[in-house]
């Protein structure tokens, strides 16, 4: 595996909020295929660092890179288009969308027609959208959620909402895409549903993926590598088993024993 | 088959416009229709397009906008310099009217639209506020005394402008940039996060809405024989608005009822001009009572028609 060239290359990475260090010298390297998991307890930085990788914050050190290629300072929209792309935390459809629309807005940065020739209707017009439409229902069908692709997606149970937003993500076309504690709220069979969807999607996809999650059978289950992030500081990083062993990481969940 | 269903809709009801338009241009034309109601059913067209165009951008776009009113004005002095000033034809008065409102609405939108929320609402307020203070400080197009302006606008033109303004909104809107445009409002973080341009695409909205509300400015200053500054104060905003929430957010076919509506209602109370106001607020009041989401929530007239009865899906969001 070293031999090849990291898709994503974080370099000392970090951002201060203030006099807040809320990610300091993180060094991440992930190479084509991989499905890496990033844990840590809460507040550790996580979902502060996802932000970083996607451009919503700008890192105030270190350097990111992409297939070599700085990310840094680009805006958000950009690095989607370069091949980032992202779920939340906290489920963020386009609620009053219907299922395929929420699908749609993720191809527009590759649709050709104009605004002038949507406006005048010209052909143009109506081959692009017919396009996106056909390659939206083929894309809902993989996800099994081509039955309901005229639902407003708020109207969707929750788990088809996760399913959705992943689905969302990966129309984007990304090549490396992140999942932001995809399993959070989810029962045990939905997290088993969660798990074999993300198996297939690598498989079908062929994709880089880095997931931050809680549920630790889902995370030790499912990926080949484990970074671990505690106060803004990576503070392990190595294969499921030796992270379930590794001391520090013990202490950074359950806290220092007491003598 | 469905795009073949769209279409056949699209020109029923374009033919039912243009049938409607003949009948009351047959009216004009037999003298039936007095003054009074045509200028009532032009001050209707004109607002139709503020509504529509005010729609585009708080409605789509969700970008909180209530400067309009300074659109409006930009639009009716510069159509207005065009024609009485530069002896230009009418048609290049309106199209210099949008345009040139366009054009403020980029200089305003550019750097504006970065703002969010209740941020956004005070810089366009204020936006329309200096346009007004501006058009009052400058001789040439009469200051606080106004502009003496020929009567220009007819029933052909208001017809034409709002039947135009509509078919480009609804282009727009049912088209992936138009998606684009309401994921924004949906949740821009995430509209970033899947590629879109979501500074563009404001702007590219509050253009378009700033180019319809100049073409409004230019009938609204060719159907009266004067305008004032004072015309387009921030009251006159706020009445674009209220026609926008009152349709229901995000509903063009309710923007255009609404439009439609209470400039019925405000011509019919000018009869009563000490209760006008009173009235006029309680209709408000009641409305946002029981209906709260407007006329028409956020769906459009046409989809009535499609689903009606047959889908099981069709009711799932009037509980919600």
């Amino acid at each position: 595996m070293e031999t090849k060239t990291p898709l994503l290359k974080v370099d000392s990475v970090g951002i201060q909020f203030g006099g807040l260090k809320a990610v300091s010298s993180v060094n991440v390297e992930l190479y084509p295929g991989e499905l890496v998991g990033l844990i840590g307890p809460n507040g550790a930085g996580k979902t502060t660092f996802f932000n970083l990788l996607t451009g919503v914050y700008v890192p105030t050190e270190g350097t990111i890179s992409l297939e070599g290629e700085d990310l840094r300072k680009r805006p958000p929209y950009k690095i989607t288009q370069k091949g980032i792309s992202r779920t939340f935390q906290n489920i963020r459809l386009f609620s009053e969308l219907s299922v395929i629309d929420n699908v749609k807005v993720a191809y527009h940065s590759l649709s050709k027609h104009s605004i002038l020739s949507s406006i005048l209707r010209m052909p143009s017009h109506f081959k692009g959208e017919k396009e996106m439409d056909e390659k939206a229902i083929e894309f809902l069908k993989i996800f099994n959620l081509d039955q309901y692709k005229d639902e407003k997606a708020k109207n969707l149970p929750y788990g088809k909402q996760r399913r959705l937003e992943i689905a969302r993500a990966l129309a984007a076309n990304p090549k490396l895409l992140l999942l932001d504690e995809p399993a959070a709220g989810m029962n045990p069979q939905e997290t088993h549903e969660l798990m074999n969807l993300i198996a297939l999607i690598r498989e079908k996809f062929d994709l880089t993926v880095l997931l931050i999650e809680h549920d630790m059978p889902l995370v030790m289950g499912v990926c080949e590598r484990i970074y671990v992030l505690d106060h803004g500081q990576l503070i392990a990083q190595g294969r499921p088993e030796e992270i379930r062993n590794n001391p520090k990481v013990i202490e950074a969940y359950l806290g220092e024993e007491v003598s | 088959m469905t795009t073949i269903k769209r279409a056949k809709g699209f020109w029923l009801s374009i033919s039912l416009s243009l049938i409607f338009f003949a009948i009351v241009q047959v009216l004009i034309g037999g003298g039936s229709l007095n003054p009074f109601y045509q200028n009532t059913l032009m001050f209707i067209g004109i607002n139709i397009i503020l509504a529509a165009s005010l729609h585009l951008i708080i409605g789509i776009t969700g970008q909180f906008s209530i400067g309009h009113a300074g659109f409006l004005a930009v639009g009716a002095y510069a159509s207005a310099v065009m024609t009485m000033k530069l002896n230009m034809p009418f048609t290049v008065a309106l199209i210099v009217g949008g345009l040139a409102a366009a054009i403020a609405g980029l200089i305003i939108g550019i750097p504006s639209l970065r703002l969010k929320g209740d941020y956004l609402a005070i810089a366009t307020l204020g936006f329309g506020e200096i346009v007004r203070i501006v058009l009052l400080n400058i001789d040439y197009v009469g200051g606080a005394s106004g502009m003496q302006v020929s009567h220009l606008t007819t029933w052909p033109w208001v017809f034409a402008s709002v039947l135009v303004t509509i078919i480009v909104i609804r282009n727009f809107t049912s088209s992936t940039h138009g998606r684009a445009c309401i994921s924004i409002r949906e949740d821009e973080t995430a509209a970033d996060s899947m590629g879109i341009n979501t500074t563009y695409y404001k702007v590219v909205a509050f253009a378009i809405g700033a180019f319809f509300a100049g073409i409004a400015g230019a009938l609204y200053a060719h159907n009266f024989y004067i305008i004032q500054p004072s015309n387009f104060g921030f009251l006159k905003s706020f009445d674009i608005l209220i026609l926008v929430v009152l349709g229901g957010l995000g509903s063009l076919s309710g923007a255009v009822l609404a439009a439609v509506l209470l400039t019925v209602v405000t011509t019919f109370l000018q009869d009563y001009p000490e209760t006008r106001m009173i009235i006029y607020s309680l209709v408000l009041i009641v409305m946002m009572l029981y209906r709260p989401q407007g006329l028409m929530g956020t769906k459009e007239i046409t989809s009535m028609f499609k689903r009606k009865g047959g889908s099981s899906h069709g009711n799932k969001n009037t509980a919600a």
